[in-house]
C-alpha cells in the first residue's frame, strides 16, 4: 500500500491521462458539492423553523383565567375566575410525575428608575423554575432561588437590555433598582434566545409582590413545562385533562372557551413537527438521489477508463505483471482520485455554504450547514461505490488473457 | 531450452471450435535463432502465445527452460514471462504516456528492481540500440524504427532466457527492418535464444533455422545455408 513506487506509477497514470482523471474526479466532486449545497440549504430551512419556535420551551403550558361566558350551574356568565395559591396546589398534586418546571405569576407594567434613567418594563413576580420555561440563560450573577421566595426577598434579575437601558456599559449587579417606590437589589442579568422584547422583562420573587400587589393568595396566571419524557400526543391529552379538572374545580361549562385558557405549545410543535418530517424526507430524498446519481457515473467511467487501458493492461500483463498487481493499481488509482476529488467537491461545498450564508436569510434559509459526519460519510459512500466500481472491471480486465488485451483497439 | 511435444490448440467459435495448432514437435536449444514461417491463419501466432506464455495450449506438452508448463495461474505465468521472456511486437506495444527510459524500465519495475538501478539498466539497454539520445521522447514523438528498437530494448533489460519477437518487422520499412533484424543478430551472437514470427522471407533468411508452419503443423525444419554476404 505504501510503495513508493507503486505510488509513483499512479501519480504518472493520473497526471499523464488527465481527461479519465477530470471525469472521474469532477462526477464526484460534482456529486458531493451538490450534496453538500442541497443538504446545507436544507439544514437552513430547518434551522429558520427551529428558530421561529425557539423563544420559549417547546413543552410549555400557560394558563390563564378570564372570565366565563356561558352561564353554569346556576352561575350567570360573566363571572370573573381567579386563580389563587390552591390552584397551584390542586395543579402540583393532581399531577406530580407530569410537570417539570411550575411557577404561579404575577404580572405589572412598572415603572423602572437607576439613577438619572428610568423607563418602564414588565416586572413578573415567579418561582426560580421561570428561568427555563422562557429559556433564559444567566449572563452575569445568578436567578432567583427559592430561598429568595422564602425571604420575600427584594430582589431582581433583569433582562440584558434592561441592563442596557438603564446602565449603559456598567455592570448592574449589587446595584438598586428603584420599582415604584421600592428598592431591589439587582442579582443577576439574563439573555433570552426569544429576542428583545423577552430580554427586556425584570424577575422577582412570586412571594414578594403576592400581597404587596395582589391580595395575599391571588395570582395572575400559570406557567409550566410538561414532562419532556411524554410524547406530543401525550401532552396534549395532559392539557386536555387539566383543562377539564379546572373547568370543574371553578365550576365553568366544559364548553367555555373564555373563563380558563391553556396553551399548550406542544400543539404548535406538533405542526413543526409534522412539517420538519416532510422538509427531512424531502432532504433526505434529493440526497440519497444525488448519491445514487453520483454512484452510477463514477461506475459508468469506471468501466470507460478499464475499457481504455486494456491494452496497456495487457502490455503490462506481458512484461510480468501479475493480476493482483493490476486490479490494485486500478483502485488505488480510483481510490485516490474519487478521495480527493470527493474532498475537493466537499470543500468547496462548504465554502459556498459560508459565503453566500448571510445573503440566503431573506429566503427563510439561516445559517446553511452540513454537520461534518453526514459529508464525510456521503463522501466515504462515493469513494466505496467508486472502488467497488472500479473493482469489477479491473478484476475482469485483469483476468482477460495478455493475448486478448493486446489485440484490443 | 523450448520443448514442445504434440502441441495441439483449438479455439471455440460459436458451438464449433476451430483446431489451430494439430501436434506440433519442437526443439529449440539454447542459443539458437529460428524464424517460424508461415501464411496467416497457420498457426504461427497461436505457437508464439502458448510459448511466450499469454495463451494456454490444451494437450501435449510445453518445457520452458526444463519447466513444464501446465495449468499455470495467470500469477504464476506473470512470474514466469517476466523472468524468461522478452517480447517484440509487430505493433510495438509501447505505453504510450511513458517515455522510452520508462518504457524500458516497467518490466523491471514488475521484477521489484529499485527505481535508480532500473533508470541505470533502462538506459544501458536503450544505449545498446542507439538511442539514448532519445530517452526521454514519448513513443509518439518516435519513428517506427525507434519504436522497435525501444521495444527491443525492453525485451532485453530483464535478461530473458528467449526473446519472441511476433513479426517485428511488419510495420516498419525495409532499411529499419534491416536495423531491426541486425540488431536481433546481435543480440543472438551474445548467447540469446531469438525466435521470431514472419511471414517474410527475406527476414528468415536472416535467422539460422526456419520451421515452416502450414495449416497447424510443420511442413518443414531446416537450417539456413549462411551464404555469407559481406
Amino acid at each position: 500500500m505504501f510503495d513508493l513506487d507503486r505510488w509513483r506509477e499512479i501519480f504518472q497514470a493520473i497526471s499523464k491521462n488527465k481527461l479519465r482523471t477530470a471525469l472521474s474526479g469532477f462526477t464526484i466532486a460534482f456529486a458531493i458539492l451538490l450534496f453538500t449545497l442541497l443538504f446545507g440549504v436544507g439544514n437552513g430551512l430547518k434551522h429558520t423553523f427551529e428558530k421561529q419556535f425557539a423563544g420559549d420551551s417547546q413543552n410549555s403550558i400557560y394558563i390563564n383565567s378570564g372570565r366565563t361566558t356561558k352561564p353554569y350551574k346556576g352561575l350567570q356568565s360573566g363571572r370573573g375566575i381567579q386563580f389563587r395559591n390552591d390552584d397551584s396546589k390542586f395543579i402540583n398534586e393532581k399531577f406530580p410525575d407530569k410537570i417539570q418546571y411550575f411557577s404561579p405569576n404575577i404580572q405589572r407594567s412598572m415603572q423602572v428608575i437607576y439613577k438619572g434613567e428610568q423607563n418602564r418594563y414588565t416586572v413578573r413576580a415567579v418561582y426560580p423554575d421561570y428561568q427555563p420555561l422562557e429559556s433564559a440563560v444567566v449572563e452575569e450573577g445568578r436567578f432567583l432561588t427559592y430561598l429568595d421566595v422564602e425571604r420575600r426577598s427584594k430582589v431582581v434579575a433583569i433582562g440584558r437590555l434592561v441592563e442596557k437601558d438603564l446602565f449603559g456599559n456598567l455592570s448592574a449587579i449589587g446595584k438598586n433598582l428603584n420599582i415604584e417606590g421600592i428598592s431591589y437589589k439587582v442579582v443577576g442579568v439574563f439573555s433570552d434566545p426569544g429576542g428583545d422584547n423577552d430580554e427586556r422583562f425584570i424577575y422577582t420573587p412570586f412571594s414578594t409582590f403576592q400581597g404587596m400587589y395582589k391580595p395575599n393568595d391571588e395570582l395572575d396566571y400559570i406557567g409550566m413545562t410538561f414532562n419532556p419524557d411524554l410524547n406530543v400526543d401525550q401532552a396534549i391529552a395532559f392539557s386536555n385533562l387539566l383543562t377539564k379538572m379546572l373547568k370543574e374545580k371553578h365550576n365553568v361549562d366544559p364548553r367555555d372557551q373564555g373563563a380558563i385558557r391553556v396553551r399548550n405549545y406542544a400543539e404548535g410543535t406538533k405542526n413543526v413537527q409534522s412539517f420538519m418530517m416532510v422538509l427531512n424526507v424531502i432532504i433526505l430524498f434529493i440526497g440519497i438521489g444525488t448519491l445514487i446519481a453520483g454512484i452510477i457515473g463514477i461506475s459508468n467511467i469506471m468501466v470507460y477508463i478499464v475499457k481504455e487501458r486494456t491494452k496497456e493492461l495487457g502490455i503490462r500483463k506481458a512484461l510480468g505483471a501479475t493480476p493482483k498487481s493490476i486490479v490494485g493499481m486500478i483502485m488505488m488509482e480510483s481510490i485516490f482520485v474519487t478521495a480527493l476529488a470527493g474532498y475537493s467537491g466537499l470543500m468547496i461545498g462548504v465554502f459556498t455554504l459560508k459565503a453566500l450564508g448571510k445573503s440566503l436569510e431573506k429566503y427563510f434559509i439561516l445559517n446553511p450547514s452540513v454537520e461534518t459526519y453526514v459529508v464525510v460519510g456521503a463522501t466515504i459512500v462515493l469513494v466505496i461505490a467508486g472502488t467497488i466500481a472500479g473493482y469489477i472491471p479491473a478484476k475482469r480486465a485483469a483476468s482477460i488473457k495478455p493475448i486478448v488485451a493486446l489485440n484490443d483497439e | 531450452m523450448i520443448k514442445i511435444e504434440k502441441l495441439h490448440k483449438s479455439y471455440p467459435i460459436g458451438k464449433d471450435s476451430l483446431h489451430v495448432l494439430k501436434g506440433i514437435d519442437l526443439h529449440i536449444k539454447e542459443g539458437e535463432f529460428v524464424a517460424i514461417m508461415g501464411s496467416s491463419g497457420s498457426g504461427k501466432s497461436t505457437l508464439l502465445n502458448i510459448v511466450g506464455l499469454l495463451d494456454t495450449h490444451d494437450e501435449g506438452i510445453y518445457k520452458l527452460n526444463g519447466q513444464v508448463i501446465e495449468n499455470l495461474d495467470e500469477t504464476k505465468a506473470a512470474t514466469l514471462r517476466n523472468k524468461f521472456l522478452g517480447f517484440i511486437f509487430q505493433s510495438f506495444n509501447l505505453i504510450t504516456y511513458k517515455t522510452a527510459v520508462e518504457n524500458v524500465a516497467l518490466p523491471l519495475y514488475y521484477q521489484g528492481m529499485g527505481r535508480k538501478d532500473r533508470q541505470k539498466v533502462a538506459m544501458k539497454y536503450l544505449e545498446k540500440v542507439g538511442l539514448k539520445e532519445r530517452a526521454n521522447h514519448l513513443p509518439n514523438e518516435l519513428s517506427g524504427g525507434e519504436k522497435q528498437r525501444v521495444a527491443v530494448a525492453r525485451a532485453l533489460a530483464t535478461q530473458p532466457k528467449v526473446v519472441l519477437a511476433d513479426e517485428p518487422t511488419g510495420a516498419l520499412d525495409s532499411k529499419t527492418s534491416h536495423s531491426v533484424m541486425e540488431l536481433l543478430k546481435d543480440i543472438n551472437r551474445e548467447g540469446m535464444t531469438v525466435f521470431v514470427i514472419t511471414h517474410e522471407e527475406d527476414i528468415a533468411e536472416q535467422t539460422d533455422r526456419i520451421v515452416r508452419l502450414k495449416d497447424g503443423v510443420i511442413i518443414s525444419d531446416e537450417k539456413v545455408n549462411k551464404t555469407v554476404t559481406a
